[in-house]
This record gives structure tokens, C-alpha cells and sequence, in this order.
């Protein structure tokens, strides 16, 4: 049954305000969700008003601003600050996204930043992802084949058919839609969520691989697969502007074809 | 791990979607259809039951809370249906992309409202 409250010790109390240390027109408040294992405090919400003409557009700029200028133990995932790492996801301004792809200016009044919804908390905006990775190895996410290449050729593949993994080999695994799945946050021991579901599908339309019915066969089940109820959170938060809840669609395509 | 982990929020801070509130929307009005389909089947029992059963069941109904409920169970009714349309498409693999899934969602909360006010407009001008 799902949990819809917060257990006790997830509840968020308020944190410390960290007012603008000098003086500007120009300013932005960021509310940040904080919590250390190393105290026995419940997770708060730490408040940082920070020069916006000091700082770079993006709301991962203001968080290295923040961690750099205001607060050193402020804790985030962030490497290549482009949107191809995936490292950066976050829950901003209430939807998920990548903090270096979102513009401090589309977000109207403070901006509130929590991690990834409905997942265990390592330290600030850090989530624990283990379990979604475990799930993503399920999957078998690497070429299978039982024929060997041609002699001193890489596997040919038409023009036709590298198309049809076009929108699924983008995805830099961030896991913006799989937590931003209400399906997810209920049943996430069970069900694969869209982020695992994609990749499998990444598999399945690679011409390459030899092993679709296998990879069909292991996710036929109605926990893994059919826990999608299309609500689409994950198309409309995916911050490379992917389509998981297509790519589900079309391996419940496939299990019906193959019935 | 020195401490239990806290668990991140979600429904507390997740921002409304039009996506995900036309789900919970068919979810709401799917329940509200198996209970109101009891309301309805004990409408036939207490008629087969006999003039005096079905006049008191009649009574219990006809006033302007009844006719709410049953106003809201045909609105349940006619979402639950357009939108259940709207899912017989995904299934077939069409209309995925935002746009259309915006445009289809529209069209099921246009529908549902208009089938629901001409059911109740033809009840109340005893059109047919």
C-alpha cells in the first residue's frame, strides 16, 4: 500500500536563513533541502539569497556559488555542467531536472531545490541510487548476440534501422523520470520505472541485438512493466526531451504482437 | 551509514501536472463508478421489492444531495469513459508525444463536461 506521508524522521523543519551579505538590486532567494548523517536533526530547509549579478545563468551555478561563497558542506552530484553527465539531477522548482540545464530565470520568485523525489537521502541533494542501478543491470543494458561479426568488421547496421534507437540513446540515465513517476514512488521495489524501462527499449529496437525475445519475455510481468499507467510525468519532465513513456508503449506493443 | 536515511518528499512538493492530474482523475472517478454502481443496483432491487420500498429509495434520492451524487456519478461516468478512449490509443501506440497528450487530455475533460450536461439537460427538459 502506497505511503503517501513522510515517515517521522523524513519530516522537513525550517532551516537556517543566510541573508545577502552586501548590497544589490539584483537578487534571488534558494531555498535548499539539507540533511547530514552526521547529526541527529530531521532534514531542513536552509534559505540562501544570493547576487544574481554575480553569478552564472544556470541553477547549478548558483549552487556552486553557494557551496563556494556561503556554505562549504553544501552537498550535490554535479561533473560536466552541460547536460551530458547526468550527475545534476534534482528536483527544481517542483519538477525534476538537470540543476545545469535549468535557467535560474525560468523559475518565477525563490527557487526551491529538494533531491530526487521518494528516494533515500545520502547527505543534501544526494540520493541514494543504488537501487535504481540494480534495477538498470536487470535489463541486461549491452549488446547480446549469439552470431559472431563479420572477420575484422564491426556489427552493419542500415541507415533505417539506427534510426530506430534515435531518442532512446540519448538518455544520460539521470533518473529525472523515473522519480518524477507516481507509479515509481509507490511500487519502486517492484516496478522497473521509466528510466530502466527506456534502456531495455534502447535494446529491443537495436537491430544488432540478437536476444529481443528473451529481453520481451524477462519483462512480461506485471510488476516490472505493467505498473505504468501512462501518466506521462516522465515525458514531461525529462530534461533531454526524451519520450520514456513512448518507449514503454512500445514494448506493450510488442508483448501483445507476440502473444 | 551512521542513521536511518530520510525518505525525500513527493506528493508534498511535486508540482501539479496536467499529466499526472488527469490520471488520478480516471483513478478518483474509477472508484467512484463501483461505488455508485451499488447506489444504482440497490435503485433495481428496491424496485423489484415492490412499490413501497421503491418509493422510500426514490425519496432518499430525490432531493438536491441525491441528485449531486448522481450528477458526480455521471460525470465519473462520462470522464472515465473518454479518458478510458483516450488509454485505448496509447495502447495502440498513438499519441505519446506531449502535444497530442495534452490536446487528447483537453479533449476528455471537453467531452466529459458536455456529455454530462446533455444527460442532465435531457432529464431536466424531458426531452426524450
Amino acid at each position: 500500500m502506497a505511503e503517501f506521508a513522510l515517515p517521522k524522521h523524513s519530516k522537513i523543519v525550517k532551516g537556517i536563513d543566510y541573508p545577502l551579505k552586501g548590497d544589490s538590486q539584483n537578487t534571488k532567494k534558494i531555498n535548499v533541502y539539507r540533511w547530514s548523517p552526521d547529526d541527529d536533526e530531521n532534514p531542513r530547509i536552509d534559505s540562501y539569497t544570493i547576487d544574481l549579478d554575480q553569478c552564472g545563468p544556470m541553477v547549478l551555478d548558483a549552487l556552486i556559488k553557494i557551496k563556494q561563497e556561503i556554505d562549504s558542506s553544501l552537498t550535490f552530484r554535479r561533473s560536466c555542467r552541460e547536460g551530458i553527465c547526468g550527475s545534476c539531477s534534482m528536483n527544481i522548482d517542483g519538477t525534476n531536472t538537470l540543476a545545469c540545464l535549468k535557467s535560474i530565470d525560468d523559475v518565477k520568485g525563490d527557487i526551491n531545490i529538494y533531491p530526487l523525489p521518494h528516494m533515500e537521502v545520502i547527505k543534501d541533494l544526494v540520493p541514494d541510487l543504488s537501487k535504481a542501478y540494480e534495477q538498470l543491470t536487470s535489463v541486461k543494458p549491452w549488446l547480446q548476440s549469439k552470431s559472431d561479426p563479420e572477420k575484422g568488421k564491426s556489427r552493419k547496421q542500415s541507415p533505417k534501422e539506427r534510426e530506430k534507437i534515435d531518442g532512446l540513446w540519448e538518455c544520460v540515465l539521470c533518473f529525472s523520470c523515473s522519480t518524477s513517476c507516481p507509479s515509481y514512488w509507490w511500487n519502486g521495489d517492484k516496478y522497473l520505472g521509466p528510466a530502466v524501462l527506456l534502456q531495455a527499449y534502447r535494446w529491443i529496437a537495436d537491430s544488432r541485438d540478437e536476444n529481443t525475445e528473451q529481453r520481451l519475455e524477462e519483462l512480461e510481468d506485471s510488476f516490472k512493466l505493467y505498473r505504468c499507467h501512462t501518466i506521462m510525468n516522465c515525458t514531461k519532465t525529462c530534461p533531454k526531451g526524451l519520450n520514456p513513456a513512448k518507449a514503454i508503449g512500445e514494448i506493450k506493443k510488442l508483448q501483445l504482437e507476440r502473444k | 551509514m551512521s542513521r536511518q536515511r530520510p525518505l525525500s518528499p513527493h506528493l508534498q512538493i511535486y508540482k501539479p501536472q496536467i499529466t499526472s492530474m488527469l490520471s488520478i482523475l480516471h483513478r478518483a472517478t474509477g472508484i467512484a463508478l463501483s461505488i455508485g454502481s451499488v447506489i444504482l443496483v440497490l435503485w433495481i432491487v428496491a424496485l423489484t421489492l415492490g412499490e413501497n420500498t421503491y418509493l422510500i429509495y426514490s425519496n432518499l434520492i430525490n432531493n438536491w444531495f441525491g441528485k449531486l451524487i448522481i450528477f458526480g456519478f455521471t460525470f465519473a461516468l462520462f470522464y472515465h469513459l473518454s479518458n478510458g478512449i483516450r488509454h485505448l490509443f496509447w495502447d495502440a501506440g498513438y499519441g505519446y508525444d506531449l502535444k497530442h497528450a495534452y490536446i487528447s487530455g483537453l479533449a476528455v475533460i471537453i467531452s466529459s463536461l458536455l456529455l454530462t450536461s446533455m444527460t442532465w439537460l435531457i432529464v431536466y427538459l424531458r426531452i426524450v
